[in-house]
């Protein structure tokens, strides 16, 4: 069907809600976490069951539902009954007992670690409870596949507003107005950045979505892309109004393959629709997009790189003299900007720039995707207002850390960004907050680390994704980078020395004000953080050749405890290097000189004895 | 070569087509060969040294044959503070391969990826399209014994 005008999308609006909201739905998160933990195998079974049984209930497969630590996850509508960690045997007793009756299944209900209670409902549960979804409140609802069930839920409506009620500079007058800044990391002013590529002269312009989501740990938007592709196309089409554009990319990971899929059945219906092509909804408005799968090179998130790799070059940066809303894809005037930033735009148009504002911090409007990870106990996507503590993220919406260790530091803003200690646990996200703490909003990794984690090895780990991920360009960050991780490897292995401090901090210094692009200036970051916050810890591995985390193997050994070993053999039977010797039940030894660390020992030990000394 | 030059031909002969054809040569063939760099420069009428420069720039192209099984190790922030790191080396030693090598009967390429968006499970290893969660060092020699005797 051809839409041709506004009237014409809200009868088909109303049309389709009659015909859809009386029906029951039963939603099973097709996120690529749920995936992974075998959904599709569920989906099949379920779409198998209740044709066998003779259901009346709509199956759908949504987008990301957030809390990938238990999933596989469903929920029964209108009910709300939310299950976890199903499992194919569930199937039958979902269909039978909570789709046929209504009943609910205790054992698949979600229970509070901290009361002990069975939850029923989905927002009951504190992971939920706290967050305020806006950009991510249809994931889990509509089907990503199904351009009605976006449409149902009110989707293109900011499209209709502004064809027909605001001008392109009143369009622009919103966003500036909203504070929305962007959020693929840099946090520009979107507002500020539309109007400045809309007045440079150019034959024709772009529009650029930036979905190379490089940074290990994050993936808001790819749950995007995967959960809500329409509401990118929405907000692209609302952001080519207003500039003044006829063509849009979407440059997207191949690394996505699902997110690749959605996006690309997503523009074909829009097209279908006539909400992508020649005169949009019978206005002057023509857009359309064209999807591109990325080559795997974090230094294409660079806005500048990026274009370079849409034109088919390799991703290499240029110096931004002249911004690229003057002069980017083909040397015309382009507008990038994020995933998550797109996803905005219906928003504030169908809500206004002054609700918008009032959420968030002074200088951080709205709300912002989070992955939060690491060891942390409900690992997922979360949606929050700007300005929430990092205690309440960690422990009420994380559940705080698994296995009764200690929080150590949480690293924020993804490979380049920087990690906070204990002490700061009490500041509030937004952009000039964590930039202040030596870190970066990046594009929302939060990566939780506990007392195992060794601060030294995390720089160095760091320092050795970006040495890997430099395009080599710039020579700063080329040999720089090269320098820092050398020394970093040097104190890992034990062989640092008090002198190597200084050299970090100046050489880091030197990266970052001496770089070409954004990757090379923010790169330091991991290294002069924990400088600044666990100097103790460069100490400890430098002069006293130790470390206490138990990380970095030079500078510890596998002991075992006399007095807890039982002789059981099972780590003589596991060792892959026939490292231990002992009879049975007698105390077993390790050969250190055959040892190498591999801890499988540690590992499989159920007496505690062995021990990292 | 013939499927090479079918691929070009599905394109528009213009720059910005080279990484989506050496993206379809690489999805077909698991690697690029020397002549089918050739003969995507001739055919996009590109210098060579372009091409080289583009295949050997992004990740996803390889210049050398892949085994038959893909494994794929998450090297990802959060897989790493979970012990990635040992995984990887056990790996290593349970395939006889390093990080990058394809073993010598062709079986496995082993390779590491930055983040599979999938951090709840991690630390994790694919091996070609199915996900292994939770990993640890003990447990990878049984996963590859169970996937050689299926």
């Amino acid at each position: 069907m051809k839409l041709t005008g506004n009237e014409q999308l809200v009868s088909v609006r109303t049309h389709l809600t009659e015909k859809k909201s009386t029906l029951r739905t039963v939603s099973l998160c097709g996120g690529t976490g749920c995936r992974a933990s075998e959904s599709e195998k569920l989906l099949v079974l379920l779409r198998k069951t209740v044709t066998e049984k003779n259901i009346d209930i709509t199956i759908k497969e949504t987008g990301c539902h957030g809390l990938c630590e238990n999933g596989p996850l469903m929920v029964i509508r209108p009910e709300n009954i939310f299950y976890q960690r199903i499992q194919p045997s569930d199937i039958d007793e979902i269909v039978e007992k909570s789709l046929k009756n209504g009943e609910v299944i205790e054992r698949l209900l979600y229970e509070d670690p901290e009361t002990g209670r069975k939850l029923i409902k989905e927002n009951d549960i504190p992971f939920y409870e706290k967050q305020q979804r806006l950009v991510f409140a249809q994931n889990g609802h509509i089907d990503p596949k199904s351009i009605e069930d976006y449409i149902i839920t009110g989707g293109y409506s900011a499209l209709t507003r502004v064809l027909s009620d605001l001008s392109p500079e009143e369009v622009i007058g919103e966003v500036e107005k909203s504070g929305l800044r962007g959020r693929g990391g840099g946090g520009f002013p979107t507002g500020k950045k539309w109007k400045s590529c809309r007045i440079a002269p150019g034959s024709s312009k772009y529009v650029v979505c930036n979905a190379d989501e490089g940074d290990p740990g994050a993936y808001m938007d790819r749950s995007l892309l995967e959960g809500n592709p329409h509401s990118v196309i929405e907000g692209m089409l609302i952001g080519a109004f207003a500039i003044g554009a006829r063509e849009g990319r979407i440059y997207v990971r191949a690394e996505y393959p699902l997110a690749v899929e959605n996006i690309i059945k997503a523009i074909a219906d829009a097209r279908k629709w006539g909400l992508l092509g020649e005169k949009i909804l019978g206005s002057e408005l023509s857009f359309d997009i064209e999807v591109t799968k990325g080559g795997g090179a974090f230094v294409c998130g660079e806005s500048t790189a990026l274009m370079q790799s849409l034109q088919g070059y390799s991703g290499e940066p240029r110096t931004k003299h002249i911004h690229t809303t003057e002069s980017g894809l083909y040397n015309l005037p382009t507008n990038l900007n994020n995933v998550e930033t797109w996803a905005n735009i219906p928003i504030i148009i169908n809500r206004g720039a002054a609700w918008f504002n009032k959420i968030g911090t002074p200088g951080s409007k709205g709300t912002k995707i989070f992955s939060l990870v690491g060891k942390v106990r409900n690992t997922g996507l979360i949606e929050v207002p700007m300005g929430m503590s990092l205690r309440e993220i960690v422990f009420d919406i994380g559940g705080g850390i698994p296995g009764g260790r200690e929080f150590k530091a949480i690293q924020t803003g993804g490979p380049s960004g920087g990690c906070i200690p204990g002490q700061y646990l009490d500041r509030s996200v937004d952009f000039d907050e964590l930039t202040s703490l030596g870190s970066m909003m990046g594009s929302g990794g939060l990566i939780v680390m506990d007392e195992d984690t060794c601060m030294v090895e995390v720089a160095r780990f760091y320092l050795s994704f970006l040495v890997e991920e430099s395009c080599g360009k710039c020579t700063p960050c080329r040999e720089g980078l090269w320098q820092l991780l050398s020394i970093l490897t040097r104190i890992t292995e034990g062989k640092g020395k008090e002198e190597d401090l200084a050299a970090l901090e100046e050489i880091g210094e030197m990266v970052k004000d001496s770089s070409l692009c954004a990757l090379g200036k923010t790169a330091p970051n991991p290294v002069l953080s924990t400088l600044r916050y666990f100097k103790d810890e460069y100490m400890e591995h430098i002069v006293d050749k130790k470390c206490s985390p138990g990380v970095c193997r030079s500078l510890f050994q596998y002991k075992i405890d006399n007095e807890k070993c039982t002789g059981c053999m099972l780590c003589q039977v596991k060792c892959p290097y026939q490292a231990i010797e002992g009879r049975k039940k007698e105390v077993h030894t390790i050969d250190t000189a055959k040892c190498v660390k591999c801890g499988i020992c540690f590992e499989v030990c159920r007496f505690d004895a062995v021990k990292k000394v | 070569m013939k499927k090479v030059g079918k691929i070009i031909a599905d394109f528009p002969l213009t720059p910005e087509s080279l990484i989506p054809i050496l993206q379809e040569i690489q999805e077909e063939f698991n690697f690029l060969s020397e002549d089918s760099i050739k003969k995507v420069a001739a055919g996009l009428s590109l210098p060579l040294h372009h091409v080289y420069s583009v295949a050997t720039f992004y990740n996803v192209f390889s210049l050398k044959p892949k085994g038959r099984n893909i494994v794929k190790v998450c090297m990802g922030s959060a897989c790493h503070v979970r012990g990635a790191g040992r995984i990887l080396e056990e790996i290593e030693r349970s395939l006889g391969i390093k990080n990058g090598e394809t073993s010598a009967d062709g079986s496995f390429s082993l390779e590491t990826v930055n983040c599979l968006g999938a951090c709840a499970l991690g630390p994790i290893m694919v091996i070609n399209k199915k996900y292994n969660g939770h990993i640890t060092p003990a447990k990878v020699e049984k996963i590859f014994q169970e996937f050689t005797s299926q």
